[in-house]
């Protein structure tokens, strides 16, 4: 099997490609029409511990190769940070960045199968972990080793369907399976505790029959650990929930409702990379 | 012409299965959901990659999870998992198919079956029984008068609307060969038998059950195929001579067949237990408005929901859609 795992140093490599995906968030949010800020920038920590942290076992020089774990992007409208993401793990060349949503690019708003390393077209919200439990229940009836991690938004866990897939992956036993929540707080519309409450959000999981852990979502070492300990518990699917803040890493746009989506204005788009600049300073 | 003997021989299938649907049938009955069901776990037996999946609503006739426990999944009530389930384990090279009543596949779950299918072009067999009006007594909310029109607009989407078990059994066989997304389009209860014996089943290519050369009558589905033979018998006696076409393939449709019908025999009426919008009627007046226009009479339900319960078959003259208003209706229109 020729699938490699890349394993960057938790404290000093990581952080510096976390960072490097949020400069691709905020060029594609301003040198296009726009993108979903806040989501992308929430979930950076959580596809860098994925994709570099030496959690998912893929080829970006084969994106189908057997035996491969399966990452199902369920929050597909933040497709910036995971259109940066396999950029820079090498599923197409980072200037193919440029072309979002450009005339006639695959890299539309929403995240199809044309990508490299998409497994599933994704951004209709409730989607991914059905699609995630028919992965893991082959790959157990197949003895496969392969697991299924699925991304999911919080606001998303409003969509009946998943709580229908959360139920079958228990009753299923599937411990291949993973779901990692990115707890943002806020939705579209407002704040997810206004607009419908999902706390007590790890208890509804624990309910249900999942393996729950509540971490840091921008705690590096935190992402990086739990994804490793999947499965947290055998014959159980596992819940990983990361609380993180939208629009994380951009000072003007942390944990605001109208950085959901948006176009940055050149000044903004200067004001974001320099604080990110900044950071890399004080953290070298 | 009469109705065919209700034994089947079941050549063709003994050749490909190795199943004797005649013996079969007399102990199991003639609905295509039965035997649909027969057909998946004879498949199944042939090909460890084919999978039944069930959302509550199977049945015990046909032992499938005692069989072959491996290749079958009960996902319970929950449509929309199922549909992203099939999805996922298609992905892996399984071929999964999803049982379920077509209303519940096509309108319940037809975003998962729209993204996750067809979109994907993802080799899951959709199958929908309770389709049309099949299920009578059952009340609106079983009845399923809008999947047709819903599935069709589908890109990647076969449709296929067998006549009888027979076909319903050859159908469930050339689904499970097609590579991509199939909707097996099927009723509740058994139905008489119009398949002739031996008759080859291929997708896209429509069976002409008779012919004739003063109209054609289109139809499609269990008991309206019945039907339209029936009300072809009645317009004999009236000296209208018809042919019949037996659509078993909603898409891709046999144009070249329906085109030589419209050529060949003038006048052309659709019958179906689908709503008017968007049916069997729909797609061949599209076809014929293009190729070789002619007027098209389309029986179907006339957009709106069944407000009275009753048996199937009175059902249809309720609907204006048995035999007689076939008949009654290509009269008026020859006259």
């Amino acid at each position: 099997m020729t699938l490699d795992v890349s394993n960057l140093a938790v404290d000093t490599e990581l952080p510096e490609r976390a960072r490097s995906l949020r400069r691709h968030v905020v060029r594609l949010t301003a040198d296009s029409s726009g993108a979903h800020l806040g989501g992308s920038m929430s979930s950076v920590e959580i596809l860098t511990a994925l994709f570099f942290g030496g959690v998912l076992r893929v080829d970006p020089r084969d994106p189908e190769s057997e035996g491969r774990d399966y990452l199902i992007y369920s929050k597909g409208h933040a497709s910036a940070s995971l259109y940066a993401v396999l950029a820079e793990r090498g599923f197409f060349p980072v200037e193919e960045l440029e072309t979002y949503k450009q005339p006639g690019s695959r890299l539309a708003g929403h995240p199809s199968k044309e990508v490299p390393g998409v497994e599933l077209a994704t951004g209709s919200l409730g989607h991914g972990l059905p699609v995630g439990v028919g992965l893991a229940l082959a790959g157990k009836h197949d003895r496969s080793d392969y697991r299924v991690f699925v991304v999911l938004g919080d606001g998303e866990c409003q969509e009946g369907s998943v709580w229908e897939a959360a139920m079958c992956a228990a009753h299923y036993g599937l411990d291949n399976l993973c779901a990692i929540v990115d707890r943002n707080g806020i939705q579209e519309d407002g704040p997810t505790e206004e607009i419908m409450a999902l706390e007590p959000f790890a208890d509804k999981w624990r309910s249900f029959g999942w393996e729950v852990a509540e971490i840091d979502g921008h705690d590096l070492g935190q992402v990086t650990d739990a994804l490793h300990r999947v499965p947290h518990r055998d014959r159980r699917p596992t819940a990983i929930i990361a609380r993180t803040q939208k629009g994380h890493g951009v000072s003007f746009a942390a944990g605001m409702t109208a950085w959901h989506y948006g176009q940055l204005t050149p000044q903004q788009r200067e004001q974001a990379l320099g604080e990110l600049d900044a950071d890399a300073e004080s953290s070298a | 012409m009469t109705r065919k003997d209700d034994r089947m021989s079941g050549d063709l299938l003994d050749a490909q299965i190795g199943r004797d649907l005649a013996g079969w049938f007399s102990d199991h009955g003639r609905s295509g959901r039965t035997t649909c069901r027969q057909a998946q776990l004879d498949l199944a037996h042939r090909d460890e990659r084919i999978f039944s999946l069930e959302g509550d609503l199977g049945l015990p006739a046909v032992p499938f999870p005692d069989e072959l426990p491996d290749q079958y999944r009960q996902i319970g009530i929950a449509e929309a998992n199922l549909m992203g389930v099939a999805a996922g384990m298609a992905m892996r090279g399984i071929k999964p198919f999803v049982n379920t009543f077509a209303t519940f596949a096509t309108m319940r779950a037809c975003e998962q079956v729209r993204l996750d299918i067809a979109y994907h072009a993802s080799n899951v067999k959709v199958v929908g029984y309770y389709a049309g009006i099949s299920g009578g007594w059952a009340g609106p909310s079983h009845h399923c008068i809008e999947d047709i029109a819903i599935m069709r607009v589908l890109p990647n989407m076969t449709i296929l609307s067998p006549a009888d078990a027979f076909e319903a059994y050859q159908a469930t066989v050339a689904a499970a060969a097609h590579e991509g997304p199939v909707y097996l389009r099927l009723g509740r209860s058994d139905t008489p038998r119009v398949h002739e014996q031996g008759q080859p089943f291929e997708i896209g290519r429509a069976v002409q059950l008779r012919d004739g050369h003063d109209a054609t009558i289109v139809a499609t589905g269990g008991l309206m195929v019945a039907e339209a033979l029936r009300a072809a018998e009645l317009l004999e006696a009236h000296g209208v001579n018809c042919r019949m076409l037996n659509v078993h393939t909603l898409k891709p449709l046999d144009t070249e067949a329906l085109t030589a019908a419209a050529r060949e025999t003038g006048a052309i009426v659709t019958l179906e237990d689908h709503n008017v919008i968007g049916g069997l009627g729909s797609a061949v007046a599209s076809v014929l408005a293009q190729r070789h226009p002619v007027t098209v009479d389309r029986f179907g339900i006339s957009d709106r929901y069944c407000v009275r319960c009753d048996d199937y078959e009175e059902m249809l003259s309720l609907h204006g859609i048995a035999a007689q208003d076939v008949c009654d209706g290509l009269l008026r229109r020859l006259r």
